[in-house]
């Protein structure tokens, strides 16, 4: 039997270099008020928001991600042409086919690089980063950008008060590639489907064209909703502050990392009260910098983890080398934690 | 062995202190946990789950709204508690 040579990879994998790109169009309480009944008061002490970014038309889902992934290959220190593959975690971009990593990939110069979607709601960026380093590790790509890009305004509905002042839009990217160290910890990942209702698409795509139009569900001016994004608040809390923070500790485990060596915690940015809570059941010392960035950020799915991350080492808040515990959760259910070395 | 009534009131007043910050001996039979207590909804979802370790029952989220007051989960915890 003929031998298979098999590819050659890296000993190890790390996170090169991250970027981040938030809209133009900064969001306030304010506005959200404008359509629903509440206060400001209310949306910051139960989410922690205050603003948001909401993507123009110009900032499409293309846009935003070739913005970040330039900051990301720029931090990494390589040329684009070097990148083997291309991984996009997104929920909001509207069209079903291409996907949307192949157009990113050629406006950012790579060399035909191997690009597709993933879909893994707000876990896409951890689910994003196992992938990126199996491939470089195993050897099919040396460096891979892997990005979490979201216009989640496009899925919300304005008129719905448990859901209209959660959701932002952006891009968030990093580059990962060869190291001589483990920088990336093993990932803790799972899926929950048997709670799959309790964060959903109001209604499916197929439902414009097969079934009673009539009955869809309408707005305050009688015009068929686009279909939003809503769940089961307190259902999903529970679970994110509880099941979710056994999973950041058995990603810490893992890793054979102590939360004394720890120096960043950055959970996927869903809801302030939810980060809190799991700092106190990590029983998290001191010492540790946890992202806050919900509070001008709002939830932008897929793309929280790498925004924040920018914006800590962007402030000086985070550093470069620093040991960060990173876990998304999210619509699925699905989740991923891991903890990594920052770049 | 079963906590008595007694003993509910007490572990609620440890968690809710835990959680709200509120003083042990405000936390009464009678107190609501919204309006008395400043236990908003979110918070409620995290005394209830330290409740269910606590005294070894499960309070499913349907029900958890039916729990206003200290005296509606002591009651719920005393009838359901394993
Ligand atoms: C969305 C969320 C903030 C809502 O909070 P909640 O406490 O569950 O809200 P509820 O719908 O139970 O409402 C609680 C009370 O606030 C009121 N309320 C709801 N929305 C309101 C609003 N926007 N403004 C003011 N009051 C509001 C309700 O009427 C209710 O009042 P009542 O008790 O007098 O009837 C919260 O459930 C949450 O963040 N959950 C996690 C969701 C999440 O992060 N998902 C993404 C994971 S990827």
């Amino acid at each position: 039997m003929p031998k298979i040579k098999p590819a050659k990879g890296a000993p190890y994998a790390r996170i090169l270099g991250v970027g981040g790109y938030r809209p133009t169009r900064v969001v306030p309480n304010e506005v959200i008020l404008e359509r629903i009944d509440s206060s400001d008061e209310w949306i910051r002490s139960r989410s922690g928001i205050e603003t948001r970014h909401w993507a123009s038309p110009e900032e499409t889902v293309a846009a935003m991600s070739v913005e970040a992934s330039g900051k990301a290959i720029a931090g990494a220190g390589i040329d684009a042409s070097q990148i083997g593959a291309v991984v996009v975690s997104t929920v909001s971009h509207f069209s079903q086919t291409p996907a949307i990593a192949t157009e990113i990939a050629d406006r950012l110069g790579t060399n035909k690089a191997a690009a597709f979607d993933i879909s893994a709601g707000c876990a896409g960026f951890g689910y994003g980063l196992t992938l990126a380093k199996g491939m470089v590790v195993e050897g099919s790509a040396e460096y891979v950008l892997v990005i979490g890009v979201e216009r989640l305004s496009d899925l919300t509905d304005l008129e719905d008060r448990a859901t209209a002042f959660l959701f932002g839009d952006g891009a968030g990217a990093v580059v990962v590639g060869p190291s001589q160290e483990p920088a990336i910890g093993p990932t803790v990942w799972g899926s929950e489907g048997d709670k799959a209702q309790t964060i959903k698409q109001t209604v499916s795509w197929d439902r414009f064209h097969t079934g009673d139009v009539s009955e869809l569900p309408v707005d305050s001016e009688g015009n068929i909703k686009f279909p939003a994004i809503t769940q089961e608040g307190q259902a999903v809390f529970r679970w994110a502050v509880f099941e979710m923070a056994k999973v950041a500790q058995q990603a810490l485990d893992a890793a054979g990392i102590s939360s004394d060596d720890l120096d960043v915690f950055i959970p996927h940015q869903a809801n302030v009260r939810i980060i809190d809570s799991m700092v106190k059941t990590l029983k998290l010392p001191e010492h540790v910098t946890v992202a806050r960035d919900i509070r001008t950020t709002g939830n932008t799915s897929a793309a929280s983890i790498p925004l924040a991350m920018e914006r800590l080492l962007a402030t000086g808040e985070a550093k470069s080398g620093d040991t960060a515990l990173v876990i998304g959760f999210g619509a699925g259910l699905v989740y991923a934690a891991t903890v990594v070395t920052l770049p | 062995m079963a906590a008595t009534q007694e003993e509910i009131v007490a572990g609620l007043a440890e968690i809710v202190n835990e959680i709200a910050g509120i003083p042990v001996e405000d936390v009464q039979l009678d107190k609501s946990f919204t309006d008395d207590l400043d236990v908003d909804s979110l918070s409620m979802v995290e005394v209830v789950v330290a409740a269910e370790e606590r005294f070894d029952v499960k309070i499913p989220d349907e029900d958890v709204k039916n729990l206003k007051t200290v005296g509606d989960a002591t009651e719920y915890i005393l009838k359901h508690q394993g």
